[in-house]
This record gives structure tokens, sequence and C-alpha cells, in this order.
């Protein structure tokens, strides 16, 4: 409860309705306890993952491990030295997914965007209606005819059969295009013109540090899809396969892995979630951005 | 007059020719992958194709066999229809509820509120704990609870038995709802100008809801439109919950939907044809449902 902002500041502060104290109270109280109720699974997660076998069976079973053991993350290595093909190549394989994927989709789409919101060529309005539309084309619809069109391309079983659909998806230009549109007047843009500055020496030195929080969300929201991509039908040798893959492939064995698929989706959900806390107030501001303008 | 304005337009096109190259590698790869493939699946449709013979046109064949002649597809339409308005409105509410009241806290108790409610979005294979916490013998989390409770005897078959199936797929989608649309309300509702309030108040705006309903909504409404394109895809295609909590194929197919019936003939079956013609539908089903909405929120405030 202390917590709680003095009212009277507040009030002063802004200009718009205030909730009374209890009010006040009443909404940190329930939004506290959805929290707790949303982070239980988390909760959850992390203590199964350092519970030793005998805490893992125990009945009735506890929430919290009592001795905690890093004996999961042990087995967790012991099983990924076993695996046919050598652990590193599928850490390699997501890393690369993601690093590529991510480098490039935040460059086309940063270019694309910023041209789409600046500059006026026949064709503009009508390709940003199909980038605004498209946003609902989920992959479940476009994934069985994208692996047709992947195998004719060639590149089936390769990097390139995820990263490429990738550079493809609406939602990075879609939110690169809005942010430019509301962050850089157009007189800056005029006056670089003026002083001789080419399009690609606008977009790379006048722009994109004027972005720097939209791309940094593209970047977020790149390695939140690439880094969980499993593969699926479009990577079909095991050394080509993820590292979510595979770590699901380990866990997927049944209850006497409990412990051991605990500490796998620990160590995969780090890295998306440490990634947004690092950078959530530069992707709160482009989101400001997001709204679909009739 | 048109011959002028055709000229011209070619002109134009000619004299961008650098702006057009700057979007090639975007728009080649958004072409290829996001758009041909809706266009091609409408084609196919009307094709008997197993990806090693080619393409062979069968007309409404597909659509037929689907809409009279496919159980299983009417039951996947129910449970859709059932899972999509669960978690498609009350998620899109919950978004709106959670980010509005979050706006009125402190930056630090707002942020950290923030990054809880989004988390599970982004945990990627994390919601499979729920398999744990509703897992059907006597050690599940839930059971043990409801066990001491004494509201059960037995352990209940959360994850298999049709009663509870979709009930319990429904909760992890809410818990995962919160993504992208969540975030554009928290920031929409932060942008808002102040100045308004004040004008708003001297125009006799007296209670938080008359304000929220006549200011703050219509003043977020792009960020609403957003946040309903975000809840569309999200009811449609967190269909993987389902799959991946309830397996495939689930218990009297219980937890089957429209988006586990096109992946059990694109990939298993290999039924090209059928397949694109389920996609087709569902493609429909979007984006009359957005424009629909759409048309609706343009109510706001109003």
């Amino acid at each position: 409860m202390r917590k709680l902002p003095k009212e009277p500041r507040l009030a002063k502060r802004r200009k718009q309705l205030n909730r009374s104290g209890a009010g006040n109270a009443l909404s940190f109280t329930f939004l506290a306890l959805l929290g707790l109720a949303m982070l239980f699974p988390f909760v959850y997660a992390i203590n199964n993952a350092f519970k030793p076998l005998n805490e893992l069976f125990i009945y009735p079973p506890k929430l919290f491990v009592q001795h905690p053991t890093s004996d999961n993350f042990t087995q967790l290595f012991t099983l990924m030295s076993e695996s046919s093909v050598a652990f590193t190549r599928y850490i390699y394989n997501t890393l690369f997914i993601t690093v590529t994927g991510t480098f490039g989709h935040v460059i086309f789409a940063s270019l694309a965007g910023f041209v789409l919101s600046k500059y006026e060529f026949p064709g503009r309005k009508a390709i940003f209606t199909v980038v605004t539309t498209s946003l609902m084309f989920i992959s479940q619809i476009t994934g069985i005819i994208n692996y047709i069109t992947i195998s004719q391309l060639g590149i089936l079983d390769t990097a390139f059969a995820v990263i490429l659909p990738a550079f493809g998806s609406s939602m990075g230009v879609f939110l690169m295009k809005q942010f430019v549109d509301s962050m850089i007047p157009n007189p800056v843009l005029e006056s670089a013109q003026v002083d001789g500055a080419g399009l690609l020496r606008i977009f790379w030195k006048i722009v994109m540090p004027m972005v720097k929080p939209a791309w940094i969300t593209l970047i977020i929201f790149d390695i939140q899809a690439l880094w969980n991509i499993d593969g699926g039908i479009y990577l079909i040798s095991e050394q080509n396969k993820t590292l979510s893959y595979a770590l699901s492939q380990i866990t997927a064995s049944g209850i006497s892995r409990t412990g051991v698929a605990s500490a796998a989706s620990v160590i995969i959900m780090t890295v998306p979630i440490i990634t947004f806390i690092i950078s959530q107030s530069n992707v709160v501001e482009t989101m400001a951005a997001s709204g679909i303008k009739e | 007059m048109k011959k002028i304005t055709k000229a011209s337009t070619g002109k134009q096109i000619k004299k961008s020719w650098r702006l057009y190259l700057c979007l090639l590698p975007f728009l080649s790869c958004f072409f290829l992958f996001t758009i041909f493939p809706v266009i091609r699946s409408v084609i196919y449709s009307f094709c008997y194709y197993n990806v090693l013979q080619p393409a062979k046109f069968v007309g409404l064949q597909n659509y037929k066999n689907l809409l009279i002649n496919d159980d299983v597809f009417v039951k996947a339409c129910i449970n859709t229809v059932v899972f999509a308005v669960f978690t498609g409105p009350v998620g899109y509410l919950l978004s709106i509820m959670l980010a509005w009241m979050i706006n009125d806290f402190r930056h630090t108790v707002r942020t950290i509120l923030v990054i809880i409610f989004y988390a599970p979005s982004i945990s990627g294979q994390l919601f499979v704990i729920w398999q744990l916490i509703f897992s059907g013998d006597s050690q599940g989390y839930a059971n043990v609870i409801l066990t001491r409770l004494g509201i059960i005897n037995e352990p209940i078959q959360w994850l298999t038995d049709p009663k509870y199936m979709m009930t319990i797929c429904i909760i992890v989608a809410l818990w995962m709802s919160l993504g992208p649309g969540f975030l554009s309300f928290v920031a929409g509702f932060q942008g808002v100008d102040r100045g308004i309030y004040e004008a708003a108040a001297i125009d006799g705006i007296t209670n938080r809801y008359q304000e929220l309903w006549f200011i703050t909504l219509p003043a977020i409404k792009p960020q609403m439109m957003f946040g309903a394109v975000m809840s569309i895809t999200s009811a449609f295609g967190s269909a993987v919950v389902l799959q991946t909590l309830c397996g495939f194929p689930s218990t009297d197919y219980a937890a089957h939907t429209i988006v586990t019936h096109l992946q059990d003939y694109g990939t298993i079956r290999f039924d090209m044809g059928y397949a694109c013609a389920i996609s087709s539908i569902l493609f429909l089903v979007m984006v009359l449902l957005n424009k629909y909405i759409q048309k609706m929120l343009r109510g706001v405030g109003q």
C-alpha cells in the first residue's frame, strides 16, 4: 500500500479526473492479485527447474523449492551432449536465424517504412493499405503455400526457409512508417536535401538515429518471433534444426523429464523476456504511434 | 485528359525509381511470402493438388466436401467460434481495462505491471507448464488443491475430458493474450493530451467513466483499431495452445479448430486444395470480422 502515489500530488500534476484514495487502493489490490496469478506459471517453472528429483514428485506437491539444486540443468546439458548432432549446432542455427533475420528485417523494414512515410510516388497509398490489411495474414494461413514456394525456390531445409518469410512480415514496416510519420518533421529532411544529402544518406545519418525507439522495438519483436522458432516443416534434417526444437525433443519424453523440461523452458524464455525488460520504454514509446488511422 | 495523366504517372514512376529500389527488398519478400500465398490459396482451393502431380481444376468440389461432408470441419468451426469469442473480445476488453487501470500509477509501478502482464505473451513454449498445473493425475497442482479443499474426490482429467479442455485452453490463451495490442493501449493512454481533460471538465464531465467513454477512448481510437487487428489474429492464431495442451487428435475432437484441421490436411495428408479451401474460408472470416469491428469502433464515444 505504501507504493500508492499520493493523491493530491497526482491531481495537481494532471488535469485528469482521478480515482478516490479508496478506489486507487482497490484497483492496486486487484492489479497486484492479477499480476501474481499471471506470474504463477513463471514461479512454478523456475521452482521446478531447481527442484531435486524427490521434491518434484512429493505428495502433496510444494510450490517452492526446499533444497535448490542445479541437477536439472546439469542433466539437461548431459542430454544435450548425447544428442546425435552436437548441441552447439542447434545453438548456432538459432543464433544465425535470429541475428540474420533480425538484422535484415530491421534494415529492410525501416527503409521501406521511411520511404512510405516521407515520399510521394505512385502506388504509395495502395502499398500501405495492403501492408495494414496483411497484419491479419497469420502464418497459419500463409504457411502451407509458403512450404510449396520455399521448396520451389530450392531453399527448403536451409536457414533461409525461415529467414526470408521473416523479411516479408508486415508488422515491422507498419510500425516504422507510423513512427516516422509522428516523429520526423518534414523540414528536417528538406534541409538535408538542400545540403545535397542523398536518399540513403538521409535515411542512415538522419532518420535512423531519430527513430531509435522504433528499430529497437523491431529488434525486440523479431527476437521474440525468431528465437522461439522451431522450424516446423521448413527445417528437415537434424543438423538444421533449432534450439527450441531440440529442447522440446528432450523434454517431450514424458514425466521423468519434468525437472529437465522446466530447466529448458526457463533457459529458452529468458532471452525474449530480458531483452524486453531492458528496452521496454523504447517499445512503449514506439507503440504510441501504432494506431491505425482511417 | 486521360492520356496526360497516364504519361505523367509514367514519368513519376520513372522519376521515383530510387524509391522503388529502396522498397524492393521488403516488397519482394512481402509479396512472395505474405500476399502471394493468400492469392495462391484461393486459386488452389478450386483445385485438386497433392504437390507431386500438377494441380487439377475441380471447381467447388473442395468447398462442397468441406461444408457438406466433413463433420470434423463443422466441429472445428464450432470450437473455433467458442474459442475465438472468449479469447478475442474478452482478451481485447481485458487489454483496454488493464492498460487504463495501470495508467494511473507512478512510472515504476506502471513499468513493473506492464512487464508482468506482457511477459506471458513472449515466453515462447512456457505455456506447456500449464500442462503440469492441470495434469490429470493426483499430482497435478489444480487437482491437489481441489482435493484438499474437499471439492473433488478423484482427479479431474482436465486436458483429456472434453468437459474441461476448452475452458482450460481459453484460460491459458487469455493469460497469453496481452501482447502488442496491450502495449499499444498502454502507450495510447499515456499519450492522451492532458489539455482535453481540462476542457472536458469545463464541458461538464463529472465522473471517470464519462471521461473514459467521451474523452479517453475516442482519443485512442487508432490504437483500438490496431488492438482489434491484434486480437483477431491471436484469437484465430493461438489455436496452437489447444493443439499443444490437448494433443492432436484430441478426445472427441473437442480441441480441434479450423487451424488444426488446416494443418492436418496441409502438412500431414498433403491434400493442398482442400487445405487451401479451409484457409480461404478462415481468411475471409477474419477480413469480414475486421471490417465489422472497425465499423463498430467508429461508434465509440457517441
